[in-house]
């Protein structure tokens, strides 16, 4: 009997230990993310969350997480291939959405839009810039109460001529909605994306 | 218990990783080369590292026991070796296989200039039809800036390497367009009858094209229009010389839209203005209206729809060279029409299906009239070159063909696609001069058959070797035609191909006649040498060909009936291509430049000459600079070509075409500017074609009977009808939102 409850704590040790070792490798991860200076860094960064999501597999959050970090890393050297970046991310995504489909994935998918539309801005921008329309209405489908749909969405409007409807006075009453959100917004735990927040506040600043 | 307590121990040292062990190593490729950045791992497991930038990979792992090594590389096959983590440091060295792939396999229509949104590189962008100076918005105008096309001012048509404009085929979604220029007005080049906007895709081919097309001795431009418009809108386009009006509608589900648009062009307010050359006493008048449905079907496949109709009327008058202070009237009524379906289905298993079928109908009712200093009639002069000016004529043309080709792609990137082609016409034509009546009608049908197949053997080396037979009922011959092109790759942006191709073209039917001796068909053999460098900021081509003409038609001296099919001929030369997005900042440019040494003996020709069509040396600087901030864009173009030959009738036979006209040059100027009009997204352009007011001579018309003092036929210049033509136009859409769909540069 006492045998059977050392073998049961055991195993239970290990069943926990399995949660543990996920998360303390998604913290890994992010303190990765957060402290790379370099494109190669972020890479790493990258490559770390892919293994981790390949070996779970049901977990949706490293998918996301080894995408952004490309994305990230895709801005931090001027010379990424960034269609190649972006078809990388959509795989990566595309397993994400298979698991969960969530606003953030969707939120994603837009920055992997304007990401790839920046490569040939005059031209594509029919294609990617709609591209990115559509992941945010999604988003906004599926959670509307998501801070950084909103931010995501005055960017894209703080960065279109006034000409074609964008600007700062159209850009600012967005910013100021997420800035609002993001007062009660909590992320469902610590591994999930908790970004914008700084970034929403300091661009509603600039607006003004 | 104690035994118990140890397992327990070391099952938490697995899982805890308490201990470690190194697992380093190298990844190179079957060359030798360094693959820096790729990702080595272990599977099912969060250990792993990426290479660094000499190849050479290094991690711990907590994992114990037997476990699998993956290595893997973009563009490389994915590896994996089995090793056993104990105490000591584990070292595996990986040689990567490349994986044949369309990111890195060398191209093998490097020998076509494309504009598609589809593929990530291409030598051309969809927009640059619209915004080439001098083009304005006309496929074919800006096709005359890339190398291979000649400038020719007083015709239109597609003139590629020393080819006439009817050695050229064009193609919208798979079905040949017979009509695709306005009809010919004497001494004045047609624009193209359908907008660049209709197309997403442009593909053209300066010889050497694809076994899927026929019937062109030199060229082949492909359009691909859109499938699905981006959003619901309605348009609206306000020029001095037009006025149009279209709409869009995309369904809910976005898997249907349906459209129409009309438009009418009126020249009046524009030659009140700009005064022209030619007395137009009867100023151009055109109708245009379009409809189309497009409907997204299962598994990506796309059924659309295009329909076009054109009526137009013009009539123009210039003073005879036959007789002084008579007038030569030319009046032309056109009625048009093109409908076109196209069904692209993937069936599965890497197959794909694409049919498609087109009628299209042209008539064109041409009076010319020998007319007095009063504008009036002169029904008689007892003289016959004049009195042959007054003539009615009748043509119509009628079509229709179908056409399906099936794709099944094998193994990486390989394709087979085969498919037929049947194409029915019907050509009547009526005259009616010196008050008796002659014509009649010509039937054609022409099957073929095709296949080609794309063999990449490894990245760098791809065949593609393809088969046509073709039958003319007319001919009542068959034949065979091989195309050949093997392309090389010589780094990851450079690469080499060369095309062979045997091309064969059924004689113009207008030379046919019941009693015409036995034809056959008009052959040219390419050979095309290309070399081509493309990278994201520039793109060099360079292009060395040779192509033989055997069995050209030959007709009477006035070109009027076949003869025969002994005619031949040549075409070779060097073309040269540059591009540039990088250089300026925000500025985009291109230069080309063609040479060309070309001889035909042909129709008429009494001697082996060249042609009217070919200038010996041409090029074009076409310039592009667009500011984001501010929306607005300036184009600028200058096309040049050498004197082209033309016809002196005081010449004897042996010095035929031997005479050059001057140097061609025009300079063209366009802004476009992108803002908001009440409350829609607009489009203002403008643009003036030949700034400086160059003076151009195309060729000269020489008369048929009036000489001058050294005895000499008088002739008169060929010019455009005037210096320099202008363009201004304000285009709106309501619907589309686009600032949502951002242009911003900064981001």
């Amino acid at each position: 009997m006492k045998q059977l409850v050392v073998i049961a704590a055991m195993l239970a040790a290990v069943v926990v230990n399995a949660q543990t070792k996920f998360e303390s490798a998604m913290q890994r991860g992010m303190g990765m993310m957060k402290e790379a200076k370099s494109a190669v860094e972020m890479q790493e960064a990258a490559a770390f969350f892919e293994r981790v999501a390949e070996a779970e597999k049901i977990q949706w959050l490293p998918y996301y997480y080894a995408a952004f970090s490309l994305y990230n890393a895709a801005w931090m050297d001027q010379k990424t291939d960034k269609d190649k970046t972006g078809e990388k991310c959509k795989e990566l995504i595309s397993k994400a959405e298979a698991i969960e489909k969530n606003a953030d994935l969707y939120c994603l998918k837009q920055q992997i839009a304007v990401l790839q539309m920046m490569v040939d801005p005059m031209s594509r921008w029919q294609t990617y810039g709609q591209e990115g329309q559509q992941a945010l209405a999604a988003a906004k489908q599926v959670d509307p109460k998501n801070p950084r749909i909103y931010y995501l969405e005055a960017m894209t409007l703080m960065n279109t001529p006034e000409a074609f409807g964008g600007g700062k006075a159209v850009a600012k009453p967005l910013f100021a909605k997420s800035v609002e959100l993001f007062k009660t917004y909590q992320p469902a735990s610590a591994m999930h994306p908790n970004w914008g927040k700084a970034e929403a506040e300091k661009m509603l600043a600039q607006c003004q | 218990m104690k035994r118990l307590l140890l397992l327990s121990i070391g099952v938490m040292a697995a899982t805890f990783g308490w201990s470690q062990v190194k697992v380093m190593g190298s990844l190179k490729d079957t060359k030798g080369r360094i693959l820096a950045g790729s990702s080595v791992s272990i599977k099912d497991a969060y250990d792993g590292g990426l290479t660094d930038s000499t190849g050479k990979f290094k991690f711990k792992t907590f994992e114990k026991g037997n476990q699998m090594l993956v290595a893997k590389s973009i563009g490389y096959k994915t590896q994996e070796y089995p090793i056993v983590v104990e105490k000591d440091s584990i070292v595996v060295d990986f040689i990567m296989k490349e994986e044949i792939s369309e990111l890195k396999a060398v191209v093998i229509t490097a020998n076509s200039f494309e504009a598609s949104d589809k593929k990530k590189s291409t030598v051309l962008r969809p927009l640059d039809i619209a915004t080439t100076a001098g083009a304005n918005a006309d496929i074919s105008a800006t096709i005359q800036t890339l190398p291979g096309a000649q400038k020719v001012g007083e015709q239109e048509g597609l003139f590629i390497r020393g080819g006439s404009a009817e050695e050229s085929k064009i193609i919208i979604d798979g079905s040949v367009v017979n009509n695709f220029f306005f009809s010919s007005v004497p001494g004045i080049a047609q624009r193209g009858r359908f907008s660049p906007f209709l197309f997403s895709g442009t593909q053209f081919t300066s010889g050497g094209y694809s076994a899927l097309y026929g019937q062109a001795l030199s060229a082949v431009l492909s359009l691909e229009s859109i499938d699905l418009p981006e959003r619901s809108e309605v348009q609206v386009g306000i020029s001095p010389l037009f006025t149009s009006v279209g709409f869009q509608q995309l369904g809910k589900n976005k898997k249907t839209s349906y459209g129409a648009s009309y438009s009418y062009t009126d020249l009046a307010l524009y030659q009140a203005v700009v005064p022209q050359a030619p007395d137009f006493y009867r100023r151009p008048v055109f109708h245009n209206m379009d409809a189309n449905f497009r409907i997204k079907t299962k598994r990506g496949g796309m059924l659309k729809f295009y329909t076009y109709y054109n009526a137009s009327d013009l009539a123009l008058r210039r003073p005879s060279l036959d007789s002084i202070g008579m007038k030569n009237a030319f009046a032309l009524t056109n009625f048009n029409s093109f409908s076109n379906v196209q069904w692209r289905q993937p069936l599965g298993k890497g197959w794909k299906m694409t049919a498609s079928a087109a009628i299209s109908y042209n008539n064109d009712l041409i009076n010319s009239q020998l007319q007095n200093q009063q504008n009036a009639l002169v029904n008689s002069t007892g003289i016959s070159v004049l009195d042959a000016q007054n003539f009615n004529i009748r043509v119509t043309n009628t079509m229709w063909q179908v056409r399906g080709v099936l794709e099944k792609k094998f193994g990486a990137i390989n394709a087979v696609r085969f498919g037929g082609e049947l194409w029915k016409h019907t050509d009547s034509n009526s005259t009616r001069v010196f008050s008796s009546r002659f014509g009649g009608t010509t039937n054609e049908t022409y099957v073929a058959a095709f296949a080609e197949s794309d063999l990449y053997i490894t990245n760098e080396l791809a065949f593609r070797p393809g088969l046509r037979m073709e039958r003319s009922d007319l001919l009542n011959k068959i034949n065979i035609a091989p195309r050949a092109s093997l392309s090389y790759k010589l780094n990851t942006n450079s690469q080499f191909s060369f095309d062979y191709g045997i091309f064969y073209q059924t004689p113009e039917r207008r030379y046919f006649r019941p009693w015409t001796p036995e034809q056959d068909f008009q052959r040219a053999d390419h050979y095309i040498l290309t070399y081509q460098h493309l990278s994201r900021d520039y793109t060099f081509r360079t292009q060395l060909y040779y192509k033989d003409y055997a069995k050209l038609l030959r007709t009477d001296a006035n070109a009027l009936e076949a003869v025969s099919v002994n005619g031949n001929g040549f075409a070779k030369g060097l073309e040269l291509f540059w591009r540039d997005r990088k250089t300026f900042k925000g500025m985009d440019y291109w230069i080309s430049y063609s040479y060309l040494d070309t001889r035909r003996l042909y129709l008429n020709y009494p001697i082996n000459a060249q042609p009217t069509f070919a200038a010996t040396h041409s090029g074009s600087v076409v310039l592009k600079k667009f500011w984001v901030k501010q929306m607005f864009g300036v184009n600028w173009s200058w096309n040049w070509s050498s004197g082209r030959p033309y016809l002196n009738p005081n010449k004897p036979a042996d010095q035929f075409l031997s005479d050059r006209t001057i140097f061609y040059s025009t300079n063209n100027f366009s802004l476009n500017w992108l803002t908001k009009i009440f409350k829609s997204n607009g489009v203002v352009v403008a643009g003036i074609n030949n700034v400086f007011n160059e003076k151009q001579i195309f060729g000269y018309n020489y008369s048929n009977r009036l000489k001058d003092a050294a005895g000499q036929f008088i002739r008169e210049a060929v010019t455009p009808p005037a210096p320099r033509s202008f363009f201004l136009g304000v285009f709106l859409s309501w619907g589309v939102d686009r600032s949502q769909q951002n242009i911003n540069n900064n981001l």
